[in-house]
This record gives structure tokens, C-alpha cells and sequence, in this order.
């Protein structure tokens, strides 16, 4: 199956230590910028009870969720520290600032 | 498949089982607890500090909400089991919830015994066993009147002490003829009465109680010689009983407590007990220590392991009053078959009394010189033969052979298997492992791999020797909490550096202070924002990346994602036009929930964020601005009717309070700030649990401060008496500014004058007329950077990114 990377905006859309959304009819997808202007997307979808992950504080390569404090690795979408749980992170590709993410996780993410 | 596990009772002896259920047996069991008390589980031991103010209920926490949720625990807090069905192996609680369970634990504890004298249900007579008895001793005491404790054991103890310290006039009435005679011999309990008085506490031995006098509420006590005692407060600390009521409806076998097995098993094979009010051996208990041991073998049960016994063993007790050192440990009784040995120095205030039998030592009792007392239980435990020493014991271990040693070299020579947590039951051996092992070097770190000092916490000292002994320079006990992991540096040394280097970003602060990583986290970036904000309000550009999402967006984040939008109602007041305009924004934005809120204004509840600008754009042209219900800033201004229309109103409380409102409105403040203005003194703005609150009187305006009626309830402390409207208005905008500058991030006004102290603040607002004006003066300037509409900002394009989702996919490539 190939892998069909779908353009969702460019870096600079989002800010620095940042996240935004990308709407999809699975869901929400949070698209996030830090510090180092790396990007990452995970589900926007906290393990914990669903918090919007887009909504939290960035700080290295984490985010901490807004309603309860997670702190979700955005490389592994694995929650950092005492907490357990993961959330699907998205095959995202950053050629020169434009982003694009892959639908067949996406597709997977519907499951 | 999980079974069903049901508690009743959510105190310390069935949080520690799960503790250790958990830890044996994770996922084996679906639990749910009910708990009277509507809270979760604290630490009661720690009461007492809390009374005197040493601690606050938040540090006495052992599991917060998150434990639960964590461990996927059902809590019903508030719910009192009436009904134990054995049949059908159900519970029933007061609010009518049946939970069915496989196994059952009841850990109801105990009840405080009341006398049963006339008046004893008067208004004002209370019992000391939770935190509600706290705080209705916090506010009794604001009057600073007088109170009287029955009960001179160590209970009713620490209660006196804690309401002396809080102002109260205290008398203290004792049925026997010296204090704490349970645990002290007459001499020990001769010097603490003579410690007490010397505080200011009267102490009357020998006292009956035959009534409680008073007119529906308490006015005094009578004694049975005829004397009465005047009291607006009664304290009743005179015993416990086990709380034993349940079991009995249930039909389970009961004697003094509910009687149980050595594996806390219970008449009926599915059913447990423990804590205070389970009876082993005939025993019943009322300190925590035998407690932990049946939360350990019950656990051991439920996970299977059925060899597990209860062994009993005395716990030694001691009194958690600052400044007075007791201990009291076994049996002390005289008799024909025991010998003592004495020390007595009375210029030191010091008495030592070492009980022996077959020379061994079966009790003793320390008083004012207590470092001893893990030693003198070592030897006792063991049933070390003392007749080598004989001559030196009483002067403790630094006596025996060779010169004597300094208390750090005494901890030091302690065997591995010495006790030092009685609460607890942890052995110096297992602390220094665990220190080691796991690389510790904090107190906390300590209390929470090892629970040593965990509990009453009045083995604190020995832990901190431990650690310094285990870790020599590496630890330092006076150390600062850092601010957070990224630092070693406090929030005052933050803030002292940010001025004095004059730090004017992020970037700069995590530079020059050496941050440990690259970007912060949540918990210093917001902390940093607001120092910068405040210090700097002029060249300071706000990060809004730093701030949590409801200051980022100017709205509250609800569970499900969505956000609540309250509009400003300046000091509560409204209109029709501004009624339709909400109305409007109602209809057309098909709003789900309005609500009117405890800060007198409205809430819309369960908009989308997509929709907000546009739901603030139709306020706003009704002129609305936000309510900044989300900030750590300026809430409410709450507002009685006042002169205006109230026949007692003295002043313009509406007016007075809108002025405030219009003033501060916008300004951020270390943690949230809210104010009241009352017409009168019977205060129906509830002014006198606020950040700051004004009481309207004939004479001007009495300027409240540091309350609190949220977590902590707390009634404010009075900062002065002012003439005018306008040195109102000054005098509280100066101590908001005070505030602003000194004051952790997220740390309420109350927390912070006590902190500082009222004297202090007292002096600088209502006593250095220069001070206080350079205060106004600096707010004045910044609010010229905060008073503007963040809702109209937003509108006019202001972060549109945060509203509109970066790209909409897949609805058209999906289908393909
Ligand atoms: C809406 C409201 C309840 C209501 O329907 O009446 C409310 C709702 C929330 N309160 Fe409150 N509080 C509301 C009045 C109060 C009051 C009463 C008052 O202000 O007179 C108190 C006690 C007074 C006090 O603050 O001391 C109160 C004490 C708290 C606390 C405890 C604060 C503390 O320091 O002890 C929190 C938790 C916190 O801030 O960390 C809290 C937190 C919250 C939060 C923000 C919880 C959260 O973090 O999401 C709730 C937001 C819900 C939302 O989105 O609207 N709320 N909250 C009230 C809004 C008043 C307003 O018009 O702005
Ligand atoms: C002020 C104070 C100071 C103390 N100091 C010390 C000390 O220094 N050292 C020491 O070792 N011990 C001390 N103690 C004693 C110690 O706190 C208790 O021994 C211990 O808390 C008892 O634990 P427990 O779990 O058995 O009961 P509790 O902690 O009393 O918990 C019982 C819980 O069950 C709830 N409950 C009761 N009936 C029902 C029902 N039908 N349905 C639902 N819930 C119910 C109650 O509301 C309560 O919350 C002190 C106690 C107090 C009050
Ligand atoms: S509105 Fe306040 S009291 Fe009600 S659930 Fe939320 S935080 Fe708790
Ligand atoms: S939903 Fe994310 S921490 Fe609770």
C-alpha cells in the first residue's frame, strides 16, 4: 500500500512552541512546532480522558495537556513520567517548512 | 475476572491497604470506596498542625483525586453506608447508591464519645476528629473569646494548644488528677501541666462536667462543685469509641470493636475489618501504627496470601504540640514486681523514667529531653538484658561505654533494625538502604519511598540525621524547593534575579539563571510569564505560549473540549438591553447551558472554539468585555445593594464596588483575585472570605484581606479602617500591587500574607503613607498595558491561528 502524504499547511502557520489542528473525519489531528521549529502530529486525543493535546503547554519535545497535566512525549506519544498511557502519533514529513501527514494512519486512526 | 471490592470508610488505615493491594495484587480488584467524610484521604494524625496553622489541609493530602482516577478507584465522597445486605452482599448509602461487592472491608473508624450532660447538643459544642471539626475551630476562634476543652489527653491537648495559638482563651478540664494520665506518670504529667499554663492555658484537674450551660448556644460549663466555666466554644476530646453501629445491623459478631481474626477477618468469610474500629484479641487501638500492620495483613488476604498475621506490639505516643518533647512508651504502672530508675533535672525542665521488669525494660516515659526514646524502644523490643548498664541507662545511649557521643554519632550507632518511625514501623536500615539505593537526597523523597516521617512527623529530626549521616554534605536540610525540575532556584530567588538582573524575557531568564532544560515546562514557563508581566509591564511582550489555554484564548476549557464565556457584570449588576443581547447570543449560537455563577454574572457553557470570536464579537457590540473568568487576575467584584435600597446599608456598596472593578479590571495577579464590598456588617457579599473585602460602616470602610472560602476556608484578616471611598479604593489597589510583586505565581493572598505576615503588610498599607502610594502609583502605570478587552482583540484578528484549525482533510480523499 503506498503511503499517501496529504499537504496540510506550512510550519510557519503554527507558532513557536505551538500546536494547531488539522480536521479530519476521524477526528482532530494536533500538529505541533517547538522550540527547535521541529514538527511533530499525534492524535489530539490525551490517553488520560481525552483532553485536546493541541490546547496544552509545548516545552522541549512534550506537551503538557490541559485539563489534567499529562505530559505526552510528542516522538513516541507515550506519556512521560508516573503516567501510563500513549496516544497514536502520524506519520508527518517536513520538506522545507511544508508539512504533510499520512493518510493511511489516518485511516487507522478510525478503527 | 476482577472482583468487586467494597470499603467502607475511606480513612488511614484502608488507604495504606490499598497501597499495599495495589502494589500486590495490581488489577486483581474493581474497587469502590464510600466515605462519610465528603473528602479524600487525608492524614488526621496531622490535624492538629493544621489547627495551629503549622500545616495546611492541601500538605496533609496522602491521596489527592488523581490517585483515584489513577488507579481507576470509585470514590463516593459524602456517602454514608446505612446498609449492609449479607444475602445478597450489597451496600446501601445514604444517597440511595448499592454497590455490590465479592469482598467487603469496613474501616469506619471510631466516633468521638460525648458526655451525656444536659446541653451537651447546644450550637458551639463540638468533638476534634476531622476537618470539619478544623474549621469550625478556625472560625470559632476568630472571636478570640473563650473556650474550654473537656479532656486532658492528647487530643483535647493538641485542640487547646492549637486554639490558644489561634488567640483563644483556653481552660482545659481533666477528670483525673494529672494530665495525659493514660500515657504519664503523675511527675511527667506535673511538668506538662506546669509547659501548658506557662502558654496561657488554664488547667483545671479534678473537674467533673455535670452541664453545659447556655441559651441554645454554649454561654459556659458547670462543674459538679457548683463552678462555672464561661465558653463560647466547647471542645469534647474525652475518648473514642469504635464505630461499631454497621456491623451490629449486620448481624456480625461485635464485642468492644468488630471482632476479628488475626488475618482481620471478620464473622463472615467475605467480610473484613481494620483500623479503629476492629477488635483483635480483645484490643482495640487508636494510634495509627497497629493500624498499618492490619492494613498490611488485610491486603495480604485479599491478594491471596492467607499466612499473613496481625502481631500486636506498643506503640510509643507522643504529643504534637511545638515546643514540648514527650515520650511515653509501654506499661508504667508501679508494682511489687518492678523496678524504676529516675532522672529528674529541673533546672532543664527534663524528667526520665525507665520501667523494669526481670531487668528488662517494659516502659518509659521521656519528658522534655526525648532523643532517647528509639533507643530505649530498641532495647525494649528486644528484651535486652540491661543489667550490664544498669548504672548509665537513664542518661540514654551516649552514656553507655566510653565518652559521650554527639546526637549525630547516637544515630549513628543505632543497630539497622531500630525504629524510627513508629507510625510507620521503618527501621533505620531500610531508610538508609532505600536513600542509597535509590539515589534520594530530599525529605520528600524520603517520606515517599520509605513513608519514614510520613505521618505524625515527629520523627522528622531522626530521618534528617539519617540522611545527613548517609549522604554528609550532599544534603542540606535548609535547602529551597526549587521552582520546578528545571531549576534549583526558588520562585523568590527567580524573582529576586529577574529585577535585580533585569530579565526581560523567557529566553534571558532561562539563560542567566542556568535553566536545566531547553525550554521550560508547564509548570515555570506561566510562573515566568506573569514575573515579566508584572515587573516589566511596559517593555514585556506577553508569551502566550507560556499561559494555559484559558488565558491563551480568554476562555475556560471544558472536559469535553469545548469553552464557557462569562462577560464582565460590573459588581453584579445588569439590565434588560444587556439580558436580550446574552438572550441573542443564546438563540444564535444554539448555547447549551446558561448558568449563573457563584461570582454574580452569567456563564454560557459548551461553545466551540471555532465560534468564540464570533460569539464575543455579538457581546461585545452589546458592550460586554470579558469576564477574564479564567485568569490569574481580577475575577469579581461581588456587591451587596447597599445604601442605595438596603434599610441597614451605611455606603454606596454597589457603587464603591463597580468603582473597584472599573479600576482593576485586566490586571493579572499571581493567583486568581476576588473582592467583595458589603453595605453593612451583616455582610451579604460575603466580603470576609475574600481576597480582599470591604465592610461598609457608619464610620467608612473597613478594608478585609486574606480569605479564603475555596480549598481552605479561611475568614479575612482586618487590614484598617478607612474614612473615604478614595483612600478605600487606594488602600486596596496598594495591597493588590504589594501582592502582584511579592507572591508566588499561584499562590492566593491568604498564603502569601501568612507568608509575610499581617504586621508587615499592616504597615506598609496602612502605616507608610509614602510606600503605599508608590504601590497605586505602580499599578496605576501597568494597567495601562492591561486594561484592554482581550474578547475585541480577538475579534479585530488577534491570533486568528487559535481559532481555526490549520487545514480541514480527508472529508474529500476518504471517499476515494
Ligand atoms: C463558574 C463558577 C461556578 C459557578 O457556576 O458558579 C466556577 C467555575 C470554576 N472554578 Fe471556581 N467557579 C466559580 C466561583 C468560585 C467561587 C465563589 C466566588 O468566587 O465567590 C470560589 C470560592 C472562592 C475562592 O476562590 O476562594 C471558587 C473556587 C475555585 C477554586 C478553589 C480556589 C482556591 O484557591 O481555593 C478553583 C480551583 C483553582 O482555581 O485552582 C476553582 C476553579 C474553577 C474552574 C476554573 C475549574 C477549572 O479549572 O476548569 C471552573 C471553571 C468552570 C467554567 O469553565 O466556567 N474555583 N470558584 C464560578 C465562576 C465565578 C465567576 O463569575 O467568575
Ligand atoms: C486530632 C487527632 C490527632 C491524632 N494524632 C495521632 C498521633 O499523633 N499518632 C497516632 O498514631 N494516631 C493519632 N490519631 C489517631 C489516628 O488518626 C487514627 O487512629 C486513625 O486515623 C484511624 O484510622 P481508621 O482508618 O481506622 O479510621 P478513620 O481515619 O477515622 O476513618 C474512618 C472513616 O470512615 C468514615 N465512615 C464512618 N462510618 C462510615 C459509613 N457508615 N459509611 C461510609 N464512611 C464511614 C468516616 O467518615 C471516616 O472518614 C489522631 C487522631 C486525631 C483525630
Ligand atoms: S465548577 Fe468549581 S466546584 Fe464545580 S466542579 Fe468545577 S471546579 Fe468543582
Ligand atoms: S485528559 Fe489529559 S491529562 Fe487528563
Amino acid at each position: 500500500m503506498d503511503t499517501n502524504w496529504i499537504a496540510i499547511g506550512n510550519i510557519a502557520d503554527i507558532p513557536l512552541r505551538g500546536a494547531r489542528c488539522v480536521k479530519t473525519p476521524q477526528g482532530k489531528i494536533a500538529v505541533f512546532r517547538t522550540a527547535e521549529n521541529e514538527a511533530f502530529a499525534v492524535e489530539d486525543h490525551c490517553p488520560h480522558k481525552g483532553g485536546p493535546l493541541s490546547q496544552g503547554i509545548v516545552h522541549a519535545r512534550a506537551v503538557t495537556c490541559p485539563l489534567h497535566n499529562w505530559v505526552i512525549s510528542l516522538e513516541t506519544g507515550k506519556a512521560l513520567g508516573a503516567d501510563e498511557g500513549a496516544v497514536k502519533t502520524i506519520p508527518l514529513r517536513n520538506e522545507d517548512g511544508a508539512l504533510f501527514i499520512a493518510l493511511e494512519s489516518l485511516m487507522m486512526a478510525a478503527e | 475476572m476482577t472482583e468487586k471490592l467494597v470499603i467502607i470508610g475511606n480513612g488511614m488505615a484502608p488507604g495504606r491497604m490499598l497501597e499495599h493491594l495495589l502494589e500486590k495484587a495490581p488489577g486483581r480488584y474493581q474497587v469502590t470506596i464510600f466515605n462519610a467524610e465528603p473528602r479524600v484521604n487525608y492524614d488526621r494524625i496531622m490535624l492538629s498542625p493544621v489547627l495551629s496553622g503549622e500545616k495546611e489541609y492541601e500538605e496533609i493530602i496522602i491521596h489527592g483525586d488523581g490517585w483515584y482516577i489513577k488507579h481507576g478507584i470509585t470514590l463516593y465522597k459524602g456517602h454514608r453506608i446505612v446498609a449492609i445486605d449479607r444475602n445478597a452482599k450489597t451496600v446501601t448509602s445514604d444517597h440511595g447508591v448499592t454497590e455490590s461487592y465479592d469482598k467487603l472491608v469496613i474501616a469506619t473508624g471510631s466516633v468521638p464519645f460525648i458526655l451525656p450532660v444536659p446541653g451537651k447538643d447546644m450550637r458551639g459544642v463540638i468533638t476534634y476528629r476531622d476537618l470539619d471539626d478544623v474549621q469550625a475551630m478556625l472560625l470559632a476562634a476568630q472571636s478570640r473569646e473563650k473556650a474550654v476543652v473537656i479532656g486532658g489527653g492528647l487530643l483535647g491537648l493538641e485542640a487547646a494548644a492549637g486554639l490558644a495559638g489561634r488567640g483563644m482563651d483556653v481552660t482545659v478540664l481533666h477528670v483525673m488528677p494529672t494530665l495525659m494520665d493514660r500515657q504519664l506518670d503523675p511527675a511527667a504529667g506535673y511538668l506538662l501541666q506546669k509547659e501548658l499554663e506557662g502558654r496561657g492555658i488554664k488547667i483545671v484537674c479534678k473537674a467533673n462536667t455535670k452541664a453545659i450551660v447556655g441559651d441554645g448556644r454554649v454561654e459556659g460549663i458547670e462543674l459538679d462543685d457548683g463552678r462555672i466555666i464561661p465558653a463560647t466554644l466547647v471542645v469534647m476530646a474525652v475518648g473514642i469509641r469504635p464505630s461499631v453501629g454497621l456491623a451490629v445491623q449486620a448481624g456480625l459478631a461485635v464485642n468492644r470493636g468488630i471482632v476479628v481474626d488475626h488475618g482481620m477477618r471478620t464473622s463472615d468469610g467475605s467480610i473484613l475489618a481494620l483500623g479503629e474500629c476492629a477488635e483483635v484479641s480483645g484490643q482495640v487501638y487508636g494510634l495509627v501504627a497497629p493500624l498499618y500492620e492490619m492494613a498490611r495483613v488485610a491486603a495480604s488476604h485479599l491478594a491471596g496470601e492467607t499466612t499473613a498475621a496481625f502481631v500486636h506490639s506498643d506503640t510509643p505516643t507522643k504529643l504534637k504540640v511545638t515546643g514540648i518533647e514527650l515520650f511515653s512508651l509501654g506499661d508504667f504502672a508501679d508494682g511489687d514486681d518492678r523496678e524504676e530508675i529516675v532522672l529528674r533535672d529541673a533546672s532543664a525542665g527534663v524528667y526520665k523514667r525507665v520501667v523494669l521488669k526481670g531487668n528488662r525494660i517494659i516502659g518509659t516515659v521521656l519528658y522534655g529531653e526525648t532523643a532517647d526514646g528509639a533507643w530505649f524502644n530498641d532495647l525494649k523490643k528486644k528484651e535486652t538484658d540491661i543489667s550490664q548498664m544498669r548504672e548509665t541507662l537513664i542518661f540514654g545511649q551516649a552514656y553507655q561505654g566510653g565518652a559521650p557521643l554527639d546526637p549525630m554519632a547516637a544515630v549513628a550507632a543505632l543497630p539497622d533494625d531500630a525504629e524510627i518511625c513508629g507510625c510507620n514501623g521503618v527501621c533505620k536500615g531500610k531508610i538508609v538502604s532505600t536513600i542509597t539505593g535509590k539515589g534520594l537526597t530530599s525529605l520528600d523523597e524520603v517520606r515517599a519511598h520509605t513513608k519514614a516521617s510520613a505521618s505524625c512527623g515527629s520523627c522528622t529530626g531522626l530521618v534528617e540525621q539519617l540522611m545527613t549521616l548517609t549522604l554528609g554534605e550532599n544534603y542540606n536540610p535548609a535547602a529551597v524547593q526549587p521552582m520546578c525540575g528545571c531549576t534549583d532556584l526558588s520562585h523568590d530567588d527567580v524573582r529576586r534575579l529577574i529585577k535585580a538582573k533585569k530579565l526581560k524575557t523567557i529566553p534571558a531568564v532561562m539563560q542567566e539563571l542556568q535553566w536545566k532544560t531547553s525550554c521550560g515546562c508547564a509548570k515555570c514557563r506561566p510562573a515566568l510569564n506573569y514575573y515579566l508581566v508584572c515587573d516589566w509591564p511596559d517593555e514585556y511582550a506577553d508569551d502566550y505560549q507560556s499561559r494555559y489555554i484559558n488565558e491563551r484564548v480568554h476562555a475556560n476549557i471544558q472536559k469535553d473540549g469545548t469553552y464557557s464565556v462569562v462577560p464582565r457584570m460590573w459588581g453584579g449588576v445588569t439590565n434588560a438591553h444587556e439580558l436580550r443581547a446574552i438572550a441573542d447570543v443564546v438563540d444564535k449560537f444554539e448555547i447549551p447551558l446558561v448558568k449563573v455563577t457563584g461570582g454574580q454574572r452569567i456563564d454560557l457553557l459548551g461553545i466551540e472554539k471555532e465560534d468564540l470570536p464570533a460569539v464575543w464579537e455579538d457581546l461585545g457590540k452589546a458592550g460586554f468585555v470579558s469576564g477574564q473568568a479564567y485568569a490569574k487576575g481580577l475575577r469579581t467584584v461581588k456587591t451587596c445593594v447597599g445604601s442605595d435600597w438596603c434599610r441597614f446599608g451605611t455606603q454606596d456598596s454597589t457603587g464603591l464596588g463597580i468603582r473597584i472593578e472599573k479600576f482593576m479590571w485586566g490586571s493579572w495577579t499571581p493567583a486568581k483575585l476576588k473582592l467583595a464590598v458589603s453595605g453593612c456588617p451583616r455582610n451579604c457579599a460575603e466580603a470576609t472570605c475574600k481576597d480582599i473585602g470591604v465592610i461598609c460602616v457608619d464610620s467608612g470602610f473597613e478594608i478585609h484581606f486574606a480569605g479564603a472560602a475555596g480549598l481552605d476556608i479561611k475568614g479575612t484578616e482586618v487590614l484598617g479602617l478607612v474614612r473615604t471611598e478614595d483612600e478605600a479604593l487606594e488602600h486596596i489597589v496598594a495591597l493588590a500591587q504589594m501582592y502582584r510583586e511579592q507572591a508566588r505565581y499561584l499562590e492566593r493572598i491568604y498564603k502569601w500574607a501568612k507568608r509575610v505576615g499581617l504586621e508587615e503588610i499592616r504597615r506598609q498599607i496602612m502605616g507608610d503613607a509614602v510606600k503605599r502610594k508608590a504601590y497605586y502609583d505602580r499599578f496605576v502605570f501597568s494597567q495601562k498595558f492591561a486594561q484592554v478587552d482581550p474578547w475585541s482583540e480577538r475579534v479585530s484578528g488577534k491570533d486568528k491561528h487559535e481559532f481555526r484549525p490549520m487545514a480541514t482533510i480527508g472529508y474529500g480523499e476518504a471517499a476515494e
